[in-house]
């Protein structure tokens, strides 16, 4: 398996940028769209919390993930407790496999933040259909594919506040 | 491994047990009781600015949709706006009379007039994301006066009614809800019957009803108000089709909602009437199957 070329030197990430991250990711989270984009939606507050399980895990981790499951819980009124508890198991798994996908390239973390993110999207699918009976159709697993698609942009995007700056007095 | 040095508290493992049986904790709460009706409606308050920041692009759009409008357009709209009125203005000339005869008529029966409810416009903020219920937020709460089971109507008829108020905005449960039931009246004969919401898809289902009901496609269903939530005579479904089937012990009826909840911004909240009789206790009848919320 291909690992990552190499690995760069970062600046360490400012706890404010990612509490910014989490923030506008569950803005658009409430944005409202169309009822054909909604379905292809990817869960950001997910695939951030997801990202930052990955990259920094002593800032972001099982609380974090539980406490914006909560959030997102209030916000889309859905019962209390199945995003959070979906979102904390997610986090788990992402600290356990950490090391793991930080390590793989770009087009293979894709089949690995998909697959942790249907295993998150099945959780709350399972907790809906037995604690309210009700089963919405694979369409709905839509959303884990376009977020394995974002993935790579998403990265690049996170890393970019933490690329050191070219030092000006360098030959 | 483990060393004070660098000791993160309790591991992964432990921490992942404890969240997740909090949140089967607030699961079963959420489901069985509603003692977290305050931390819910104190978070809801909390991330309202939120959702008004994620309408912006929204009204945005629409404000820009209205600045570009073409005259011809505005000028075919107002014409028909105009027709409208006076038809509708003729229809409540004579809906007046007939009111007016009708409480005359109640007069002198002794019955106590019917209250005119108060009501409340509201404008939907977002249909919620969640495909599991159909539920709709609106701009309006406690703050205006909102309560808890009132009826929310559209101009065409029922569209669902008030789960939980916040602060600043609502909840409403739609009809189309899953197990969500409606007292109905077949308006041509005025049989009695509940109406079930489907929750897949955009239909209603018309339980209970013998084989032999007489019930056929095209009749409209009203709400008969026996809930004591919903006033009588709102429109709420017409009949799509009636399969009697005798394999089953009762017809299949589809009902479709009168109400558009996907192509109108403004719904109007009724203020919940009072609250009817208790039910006498010579003869225990089981309430009104509520279903599994």
């Amino acid at each position: 398996m291909e690992i990552a070329p190499k690995e760069e030197i970062l600046l360490p990430v400012r706890p404010g940028f990612i509490a910014l991250s989490l923030f506008s990711a569950f803005l658009l989270d409430l944005l409202p769209l169309g009822s054909f984009i909604e379905w292809i939606r990817p869960d950001f507050v997910a695939m951030l919390l997801l990202y930052w399980c990955i990259h920094q895990p002593l800032r972001v981790g099982i609380g974090t993930a539980w406490a914006f499951g909560i959030l997102v819980d209030v916000a889309d009124g859905t019962l209390f407790g199945e995003h959070a508890l979906a979102y904390s198991l997610m986090a788990f798994i992402a600290l356990v496999l950490r090391r793991r996908v930080s390590m793989l390239s770009l087009d293979h973390q894709f089949t690995h933040v998909t697959l942790i993110l249907l295993i998150m999207q099945a959780v709350v699918v399972l907790t809906g259909f037995v604690a309210k009976d009700i089963f919405v159709g694979w369409a709905y697993f839509l959303g884990s594919l376009t977020a394995g698609l974002l993935w790579p942009g998403l990265t690049y995007l996170l890393k970019l506040p933490q690329r050191p700056k070219p030092d000006p007095d360098r030959i | 491994m483990e060393h004070e040095l660098f000791s993160r508290g309790p591991s992964p493992a432990v921490r992942l047990t404890f969240f997740i049986l909090l949140s089967l904790l607030l699961l079963v709460s959420d489901v069985h009781y509603s003692y977290l009706k305050t931390l819910r409606a104190g978070i809801a308050t909390a991330i309202y600015p939120l959702q008004r920041i994620a309408m912006l692009p929204v009204e945005l759009l629409g404000a820009i949709g209205d600045y570009t409008r073409t005259q011809s357009s505005l000028i075919k709209e107002n014409a028909f706006l105009q027709k409208q009125n006076l038809e509708d203005r003729a229809a409540l000339l004579r809906y007046r009379a007939i009111q007016q005869e009708n409480d005359h008529l109640r007069q002198l029966f002794g019955a106590r007039a019917r209250v005119n409810t108060p009501s409340v416009m509201a404008e939907i903020l977002y249909d919620e994301r969640d495909p599991f219920s159909r539920k709709i937020i609106v701009d309006k709460g406690l703050q205006a006066h909102v309560a808890e089971g009132s009826a929310v109507i559209d101009n065409a008829g029922v569209i669902g009614q008030v789960l939980q108020a916040y602060p600043f905005s609502s909840e409403i449960s739609l009809i189309t809800d899953k197990d969500h039931p409606t007292p109905v009246q077949v308006l041509r004969n005025g049989l009695r019957a509940i109406v079930f919401g489907f929750g897949s898809s955009n239909l209603l289902d018309l339980k209970y009803m013998s084989l032999n009901t007489d019930i056929r496609p095209g009749d409209l269903l009203v709400t008969s108000g026996l809930d004591g939530t919903f006033p009588a005579g709102l429109p709420v479904a017409t009949v799509l089709a009636v399969d009697r089937n005798p394999v089953y012990a009762f017809s299949r009826i589809t009902c479709k909602p009168v109400a558009g909840v996907n192509r109108y911004r403004q719904v109007l909240i009724l203020a919940p009437g009072s609250p009817p009789p208790p039910i006498p206790v010579a003869n225990p009848e089981p309430p009104p199957a509520r279903g599994k919320k």
